[in-house]
């Protein structure tokens, strides 16, 4: 059996990056940032990426990163996820390297590792990992030519890794429109390619889909981070608040509801850690792993976030408290890289319950 | 020596094909292969509660007989790890062994009429008399009783203190002639629970478990371990009701409909959360006591056996109509996957009641695990005589 745990390390590796964002990225911060024309914080990315040198955590010292794994990535990922931080870890380190890994093209590599690069797979990011791709064309030239709408992590991108006609390809000036974005916190771009230069990483689409699927099975765990974010909020902010002559979370009409959303949340670290150590050592079981923490997390980071908005009454609907920046981030997670019923869904062929005849 | 080797040489020493079932699940224990993570000398080596798994493989692949753990659950998810927690030297020599081995079945007697969820409010009296203490009450809910040598017994022994203060914890004979068991039929047709009625019934103050009056603080311990025992054990991949479920739906495809496979699907994803779940909660585990995290599986397990044993009912169109049998039995086992599916559907009505309530369960979680407060109460510091009843 895995091991569904964290070690010392990365729990250590947890304080630290736990510690940066406390410092660096306080929700008024993010709030002040999201409306301007930087939403993405890059000297945070910059510290973490290469100060604390978590930007290529997965990638082996040979090739520029530090050597460890995806369970290290997925702690991070959950770190990220309790501050909603606006930074292009997920299109960069998780999407972007993921890809490069799986190409025989290491030229990319060792930057984006390092962070002095940053990249991200350019499709939208409510693809599916076995869902079609968008359609760009390769020139005689091998220039591109296509339109790839919501991307994420595009702002801020370097260069985009961008799949067509079957392969991947590299392209470093595409142009890059940001759009009016559900989720501040990680905002959408359109990229449109017309004859844009590109160079081809790989001939078939195994990098994409190897992205993919990782993207989809650790996103799990930066909804589990973000919904752990909700509730300990919700259950302080319980504690504190008053009416009626008594704290308003001794009620138990709320005690019960956040002691089912403390449940989900248990399992919800459960099969995080049980897809990001599949992912990690290339188990055989990877894609039931992937879809049953998919289909559980998708779901509870945004029943966590709508359960904190409730709970806090008034003050929750406000733009001022964060609780927001949570809502809009799991409500967008819950659309990216496949839906928890599309994961779910996907449970019919890999468990063997077959769909119905018509 | 590792335990690989410990359960070959007892193999070897008594070969299962000839030896008498009861004559090797003895030899078993006394090898410390009976729950390896208890001491040596008690059925255990003192080892990791992983490596029963070791033992359990090799045993299964030779044949040998086990001690058909769903006669003797409370015995060995309660009665056990109490006795080994707060017992004397001479109880866990006395009892430990035979409760193992299944050749003494245990049961609990705790809920009363009036006290269930609250079951620190109980009023069986236990009076001390010399060397000896005198019972009298009423139990109520108690499980396979009829078929159980010994009980684990809550009664109050002072009820001028407050009520969570004046209770004791015994062990009960049931042979005694003040002991008197009468069926309780369930909504399933058979009695597996039932009335008792204790009438003088003498123990020997040898067998009280713990200090006078600190009985709740010894039942915290029974009550932790039977929600774990309940929904806690580790499962293979389909091991529980959605491997029954999941097979049905595979051997017969006219019963498939849409809305059917997303409730299917569904369960299958829940049974994975709450299977892997518990396995992270096992690798937790390494005090060998349960926490108040124990509630968390019996509460989700409920839950899914609840959801999975109607959608059963229903997936078996016109069949799910009938049922196999309202005879009036007293069973000697607890099977939640037994019989068929309208039996699995009633008696799963039961999982959110038994061991705490799920109600009960949400509010440890909040009060003991998120540290939200608790209601405003009046109960908890009145002495037990003159609480308002
Ligand atoms: C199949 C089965 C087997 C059992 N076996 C045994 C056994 O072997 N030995 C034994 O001692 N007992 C046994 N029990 C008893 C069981 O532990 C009790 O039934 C249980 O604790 C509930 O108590 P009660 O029945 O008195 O219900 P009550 O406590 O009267 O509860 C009634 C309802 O009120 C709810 N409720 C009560 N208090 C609160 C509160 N504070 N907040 C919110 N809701 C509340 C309950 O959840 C329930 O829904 C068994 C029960 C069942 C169903």
């Amino acid at each position: 059996m895995s091991d569904l745990l964290y070690s010392e390390i990365e729990e250590e590796l947890r304080s630290s990056v736990r510690a940066l964002l406390t410092d660096h990225c306080p929700p008024s911060a993010i709030l002040a940032r999201c409306e301007g024309p930087e939403p993405y914080d890059l000297p945070l990315w910059r510290s973490l990426a290469t100060g604390l040198g978590v930007a290529g955590l997965q990638v082996p010292e040979s090739l520029g990163g530090a050597g460890a794994s995806l369970r290290e990535v997925a702690v991070v990922l959950e770190e990220l996820g309790r501050s909603v931080a606006p930074v292009p870890y997920f299109g960069s380190s998780v999407l972007g390297l993921t890809a490069l890994l799986a190409c025989e093209d290491r030229e990319l590599l060792p930057g984006v590792a390092s962070g002095a690069l940053t990249a991200t797979l350019a499709v939208p990011f409510s693809t599916a990992p076995d869902a079609a791709l968008p359609s760009v064309s390769v020139g005689p030239s091998g220039t591109l030519t296509g339109r790839i709408t919501s991307v994420a992590d595009a702002l801020p991108a370097d260069v985009l890794l961008v799949p067509a006609d079957g392969g991947l390809y590299a392209v470093e000036t595409a142009t890059v429109t940001r759009r009016t974005s559900l989720d501040l916190t990680r905002q959408l771009a359109d990229v449109t390619l017309d004859g844009t230069p590109a160079r081809q990483l790989a001939s078939h689409d195994g990098p994409v889909r190897q992205a993919l699927l990782t993207g989809a099975g650790l996103l799990a765990s930066e909804q589990l981070g973000l919904a752990e974010w909700c509730l300990s909020t919700t259950v302080g902010y319980l504690k504190e608040r008053r009416q009626f002559g008594r704290q308003v979370g001794s009620f138990q009409a709320l005690k019960h509801r956040l002691a089912d959303l403390w449940l989900e949340t248990v399992g919800g670290r459960a099969v995080a850690r049980y897809a990001a150590d599949a992912l990690a050592t290339d188990s055989p079981d990877t894609a039931i792993a992937v879809a049953v923490a998919q289909a559980h997390c998708g779901a509870l980071a945004v029943r966590a976030a709508e359960e904190c908005i409730q709970l806090h009454g008034g003050i929750g609907m406000t733009w001022e408290h964060p609780a927001h920046l949570y809502l809009k981030r799991a409500k967008a997670d819950q659309l990216a890289l496949g839906t928890p019923g599309h994961h779910r869904n996907t449970l019919a062929d890999l468990a063997d319950l077959p769909v119905p005849s018509p | 020596m590792d335990v690989r080797e410990l359960t070959r040489e007892l193999l070897a020493e008594h070969d299962p094909a000839g030896t008498d079932r009861l004559d090797f699940l003895r030899a078993r224990f006394d090898a410390g292969l009976a729950w390896v993570h208890f001491p040596p000398g008690l059925g255990g080596l003192g080892a990791p509660r992983s490596e029963q798994a070791v033992v359990d493989a090799e045993l299964a692949a030779a044949g040998a007989p086990d001690n058909d753990p769903r006669r003797i659950g409370i015995g060995l998810g309660m009665a056990a790890p109490t006795i080994l927690r707060y017992g004397t030297e001479e109880q866990k020599q006395r009892f430990l062994r035979p409760l193992w081995t299944g050749e003494e079945v245990w049961c609990q007697l705790f809920s009363e009429p009036g006290a269930g969820s609250d079951l620190a409010a109980l009023g069986t009296r236990a009076v001390r008399d010399g060397d000896h203490w005198v019972v009298d009450g009423q139990k109520v809910w108690t499980s396979i009783a009829h078929a159980a040598r010994w009980a684990i017994l809550l009664a109050r022994t002072d009820p001028d203190l407050p009520k969570h203060r004046g209770i004791s914890y015994f062990v009960c004979d049931m042979t005694d002639p003040g002991v008197e068991v009468r069926p309780l039929r369930q909504l399933t047709g058979e009695a597996e629970f039932n009335e008792v009625f204790l009438t003088g019934v003498r123990i020997p103050d040898a067998h009280r478990i713990g200090a006078v009056g600190e009985g709740w603080q010894v039942a915290q311990t029974t009550l932790n371990n039977e929600r774990v025992a309940i929904g806690g054990q580790a499962i293979p991949r389909e091991g529980g009701l959605i491997g029954v479920v999941a097979d049905t739906w595979r051997a017969r495809p006219e019963l498939r409909s849409h809305e059917l496979h997303q409730r299917l699907l569904k369960g299958w994803l829940d049974a994975e959360v709450i299977r892997l779940t518990g396995e992270r909660l096992r690798q937790q585990l390494t005090s060998g006591q349960p926490g108040p995290e124990g509630a968390a599986m019996k509460l989700a397990f409920a839950r899914l056996a609840q959801e999975l044993s109607g959608l059963e009912v229903e997936l078996l169109g016109e069949q799910g109509l009938g049922y196999d049998d309202w005879t009036m039995t007293r069973p000697e086992v607890v099977d939640f996957t037994g019989r068929e599916a309208g039996y699995r559907y009633l008696r799963a009505k039961g999982n959110s009641i038994e061991g705490g309530s799920s109600e009960i369960l949400r509010n440890v979680i909040a009060e003991r695990v998120l540290g939200l407060p608790a209601e405003p109460r009046t109960d908890k510091d009145l002495p037990w005589k003159d609480l308002p009843r």
